[in-house]
């Protein structure tokens, strides 16, 4: 935001690239949980944009992200975040995009310091350097701590009217945003992006243990932000609702894994990721039912339904909650 | 010149999948052209608004039953932001 309107100021024209690899955190879960409900729901990229009075354009990446992920270049950082491959790779995109669509460089609001593995001194060259932008790729809050990119020695931009900003302090920033009167903008320090979760990374990678590769469908990654995961056992996998917005959004699902749905009292819906044998059932049923209103019951009875629809009920005692292993949370 | 109408099922998908594919459908239709979008993130009521106003088309109409959302969008020139005449 800040970026764009300083290189605004300079009457440049400007308009904003957000690319959506389908770890991005906005939106997703606030949509389906309850207690996220009265969050306000805005995209904050669509938001700031018209706050700039620029155009936005939203690029789906979700298939070619895939190669980021699962082999990249310079390695993870503390959880499964490529940051330094997944910057490299956004800075390559949007460098394809302004050569498709006739603009002349790239701006980013990156600070250098600002984050340990992408905007380092060391690592934002390779970021230029391996996205192909080289020298088109102008960052205008730190411009200053850079050598003079092609827009500043044409003079497309003036770089004495660029910033030194450095380090992991958004001082600076926050100064910058209250003189141009933004009041309201996007919660700084990064949590942008589910890959650096530990909780979500854990999840992503028990995912590939389980099936023995390291692959994942667009479904796979939205499915590991909803639920409760438990696995009781390496053949299968639960995603256990935690409310009823979860048990909808869930539902959407149902043709695609076996499902449980608590008949006899009032519980979440299940789906069970894996290949779970006949045993398997009774005990997914048995946990379902832990999870259900009926979990002081005698008997809860649990609908079993296979993807090509066919139901059956198990009529199952509820787990004990001493028998629910700690290691099944995933 | 008459008006096309059409219809984007956007339903089920998280945001901003409904931005992306109402931004991808309209790249591909006339200034003038109506797209009724259907969705049911709650999301989509403030963001296929929003990527309307700063992208120069028209919202028409807003609605939402039953959690399903239905937004009408006028198509308007990316140049000029007036839908034909």
């Amino acid at each position: 935001m800040l970026a764009a309107r300083l290189v605004m100021d300079q009457g440049v024209h400007v308009e904003g690239i957000n690319f959506f690899t389908g770890f991005c955190v906005e939106g997703h879960t606030h949509a389906i949980r309850k207690k996220d409900r009265k969050k306000q729901k805005r995209n904050n990229a669509l938001w700031v944009a018209e706050q700039l009075g620029i155009k936005l354009h939203i690029v789906d990446v979700i298939e070619e992200y895939k190669q980021v992920l699962l082999n990249p270049v310079h390695g993870y950082g503390q959880h499964m975040n490529p940051c330094l491959d997944c910057k490299g790779f956004m800075v390559r995109k949007a460098y394809e995009w302004i050569q498709a669509n006739g603009f002349d460089f790239i701006i980013t609001g990156e600070v250098m310091g600002q984050r340990p593995m992408s905007q380092r001194r060391d690592t934002m060259p390779v970021v230029a350097r391996e996205s192909g932008a080289g020298d088109l790729l102008l960052r205008p809050l730190c411009a200053q701590h850079l050598p003079a990119t092609l827009p500043e020695r044409e003079g497309w931009v003036q770089r004495e009217k660029l910033l030194d900003f450095h380090g992991r302090s958004r001082k600076p920033q926050m100064a910058l945003a209250k003189q141009y009167g933004f009041s309201d903008y996007a919660q700084p320090a990064g949590g942008c992006c589910f890959l650096t979760d530990a909780n979500y990374s854990a999840k992503l990678v028990d995912l590939w243990k389980a099936r023995g590769e390291r692959d994942y469908t667009f479904d796979d990654i939205i499915l590991l932000k909803i639920g409760r995961h438990l696995r009781p056992s390496p053949g299968f996998k639960m995603i256990i609702a935690r409310e009823e917005g979860e048990s909808r959004f869930l539902a959407g699902y149902r043709y695609r894994y076996t499902s449980l749905d608590p008949q006899s009292h009032a519980g979440p819906l299940v789906l069970l990721d894996g290949n779970p044998a006949a045993d398997d059932l009774q005990l997914a049923a048995r946990i379902t039912a832990r999870y259900s209103q009926g979990r002081d019951a005698e008997t809860v009875d649990i609908q079993v339904t296979d993807p090509q629809g066919t139901s059956r009920t198990l009529t199952v005692s509820p787990i004990p909650a001493s028998e629910v292993l700690p290691e099944w949370h995933v | 010149m008459t008006a096309a109408h059409h219809q984007l099922d956007a339903r089920h998908l998280l945001c901003p999948l409904p931005v992306i594919r109402t931004q991808d459908f309209v790249q591909t239709l006339q200034a003038g052209d109506i797209l009724v979008v259907l969705c049911t993130d709650p999301g989509a009521i403030n963001d296929i608004p929003a990527w309307s106003r700063i992208n120069g088309h028209q919202v028409l109409e807003t609605s939402e039953h039953d959690g399903e959302i239905r937004i009408t969008i006028k198509v308007c020139s990316p140049d000029t932001g007036n839908p034909a005449e």
